[in-house]
């Protein structure tokens, strides 16, 4: 079945003055048409910039050095900025972390919203603004006639982030990756803005990679995990099923961290140590150090992403999942 | 039984914050006429709770609600405008800096951001020895070393390292050294803001289990102010819920887990995702959340909550009892509708 999205051994480097850093060490997955995918992970492990390549965005000087993207059938590794740019903001959109990121602060919601969709198609400016109204009615905006004259500043920070949710929609994309999109927000908006984003990508069969470090949104949102350690994907699979039964002691070890998990009150389990920096990654297995189940196979080479019992779980171990000691 | 006396006891405070500026700021010209005009941030409205020794005692509630001024208020590090907060027994409002300094040693604070509270130009061993000679001078900085070495030990930074400075550390060792520079005073209460939200998740276990030790080997006395519940709800005696100013519930931990009563800590509850549990129908909130600068007239959530009748529009709530500590400013829950 030809995937949405066919990524294939991606890697992404930084060179910097005091030698080269992979933020991303060959990561592999697909999305089909409408599928939700969470890419989950701590700070450094590589899922913003995995998320950054799908589009184009990582910047000097970081670069592709290698891999495949494969997207509705094209590579967009091999494509020029031109070519890009027409599917950036129209096949693919994004949706930050910050929405002040997207938003313009000079120009009014509405100048954003037909620019948006003049860049990518021949549209008279009333019909544009149509559409645009038509988008913050579905992101619940009230009174979207009058919002489509105001400027970022004068929404609150939930608002905000729904008006990028509704740029996001306007040139009905197939794919959209979303980078931490409640992280900045509190608990009683980020549950409207996830139910907003389940139900558009749902109505619109339009794909979502999530991308976020909180296991409880990711499982409550997404169908497929994709956990990150250190620049590599160490456990994939459906979502129910990690949740339910996680096999890579670094999964397990996230999810047994979480208050609410250990009785009330008791110690948490903890995972020993941090997150290596990228410049000084551990051979062999990037968790080694960390890792309960250590062996001594696990310092000496790094095991690949492999198949788990045929159940489309993917895990990167040498220890679990396999049979006896 | 007897219960203790209460550790900390604040009563009615408030504290407002005047952000509009200098007098040609405040100015304004309606109907023709020049008016002055004054922008008030009401950050705390008549806020009053008790915390017995020993106890982790939660504030929670969404950005802008008030609950770091007022962990900031309880420490003097704004004086309050109106209402008083007592420490052991002693008013500790109003006190001048040289009055208060006994009680700087007894509390302490943690700040969320571990990047911006250690001062990068002074080495791990300089932070921790400094509030310790400051407050005993007459020990030794063999004595203080000493001291600083074992702290460091006790909150796992090797003391091998206490010649670093702080750019050397990750969050988490940092957030680490936060601590020991608070408990280097040996203190008896701590106010703890949001001192795990900028953390990793596997970072956020180690830190909270930190925090659980150095209370049962110390007996410390916390007041711990985040937005994260289940967080909340690990380490909590008891919690109280504010929305823009107020209190609007206060009960032991189990009560406002389980049986919470007033409409804005059910719609909090609800929207909590939870590991590997479906998307419960949350209570929606309508409207937006206000800003502490227009507080509405009467319940502070009024706008916003399903239940509000008239009199919620004129009359604020009071904090009443509803039985084995749990306390619930809602006109409804007080009529027995909800």
């Amino acid at each position: 079945m030809q995937g949405l999205l066919d990524v294939e051994n991606l890697v992404v480097r930084f060179a910097l003055r005091h030698g080269e850093l992979t933020a991303v060490d060959g990561v592999s997955f697909t999305l089909g048409a409408g599928e939700r995918l969470g890419l989950v992970g701590e700070s450094g492990a590589g899922k913003s910039v995995t998320g950054f390549s799908i589009i184009d965005l990582i910047s000097r000087p970081g670069y592709i050095a290698g891999g495949r993207i494969l997207f509705e059938g094209r590579d967009l590794a091999g494509l020029g900025e031109e070519e890009m740019r027409r599917i950036r903001g129209n096949r693919i959109s994004m949706i930050f972390q910050d929405p002040m990121m997207t938003l313009n602060p000079v120009f009014t919601i509405g100048t954003q919203m037909v620019e948006t969709l003049q860049a990518h198609r021949a549209i008279s400016r009333a019909a544009a603004e149509e559409l645009a109204l038509e988008r913050l009615r579905q992101v619940q905006i009230p009174s979207p006639g009058q919002r489509l004259r105001q400027y970022p500043h004068e929404f609150s920070g939930g608002m905000r982030q729904r008006i990028v949710i509704a740029i996001a929609l306007l040139n009905d994309p197939a794919l959209i990756i979303a980078d931490e999109p409640t992280t900045a927000l509190d608990v009683t908006i980020q549950a409207e803005i996830l139910d907003l984003l389940l139900e558009l990508c749902a109505s619109e069969r339009a794909g979502l990679i999530l991308i976020t470090h909180d296991l409880a949104v990711v499982s409550q949102v997404t169908e497929k995990i994709a956990v990150m350690y250190a620049g590599r994907i160490v456990e994939m699979g459906p979502t129910d099923d990690i949740v339910r039964d996680p096999l890579h002691p670094y999964t397990q070890g996230l999810m047994a961290a979480l208050p609410g998990s250990a009785h009330e009150g008791r110690r948490l389990n903890q995972i020993p140590g941090m997150m290596p920096s990228l410049m000084h990654i551990p051979a062999g297995c990037a968790f080694h150090p960390r890792c309960p189940l250590r062996r001594e196979e696990c310092a000496l080479s790094a095991p690949p992403l492999r198949e788990h019992a045929g159940l489309g779980r993917f895990l990167a171990c040498h220890v679990a999942g396999r049979e006896g000691p | 039984m007897s219960t203790p006396p209460p550790l900390l006891t604040v009563e009615r405070l408030t504290k407002h914050f005047d952000i509009s500026g200098g007098l040609l700021e405040q100015l304004r010209l309606s109907r023709g006429r020049l008016i002055r005009q004054r922008t008030i941030v009401h950050a705390l409205n008549a806020v009053s709770f008790e915390i017995l020794p020993g106890e982790t005692f939660s504030v929670v509630g969404e950005s802008g609600c008030g609950k770091s001024t007022l962990g900031r208020t309880v420490l003097g590090l704004y004086p309050p405008d109106t209402g008083t907060v007592s420490f052991a027994g002693h008013r500790i409002d109003g006190l001048s800096p040289r009055e208060m300094l006994p009680f700087r040693s007894r509390m302490q604070m943690v700040f969320q951001d571990p990047y911006a509270s250690l001062n990068p130009r002074m080495t791990v061993v300089q932070t921790l020895m400094e509030p310790v000679l400051f407050h005993n001078p007459a020990l030794s900085a063999a004595e203080a070393r000493e001291r600083a070495a074992r702290v460091m030990e006790q909150v796992g930074v090797d003391p091998g390292w206490a010649a670093r400075f702080p750019h050397e550390f990750s969050g988490g060792q940092r957030q680490r050294i936060s601590i020991a520079r608070a408990l280097m005073v040996e203190p008896e209460f701590i106010v703890a803001d949001e001192p795990i939200s900028a953390l990793d998740v596997s970072i956020q276990a180690q830190i909270l289990n930190l925090f659980m030790d150095a209370q049962a080997e110390r007996g410390l006395t916390y007041l711990f102010i985040t937005h994260d519940l289940s967080v909340v709800r690990h380490i909590s005696s008891r919690v109280a819920v504010m929305y823009l100013g107020c209190i609007c519930e206060l009960a032991p931990k189990g009560k406002v887990f389980d049986e919470a009563r007033h409409p804005y800590t059910q719609a909090l509850l609800s929207a909590i995702p939870v590991l590997g549990q479906p998307r419960s129908r949350h209570l929606r909130l309508t409207g937006e959340v206000p800003t502490p600068i227009d507080l509405p007239q009467g319940c502070v959530f009024h706008r916003r909550c399903e239940q509000a009748f008239a009199r919620c529009r004129q009359e604020v709530p009071q904090l009443i009892e509803r039985g084995e500590g749990h306390l619930v400013a809602c006109h409804a829950v007080e009529e027995g509708r909800i």
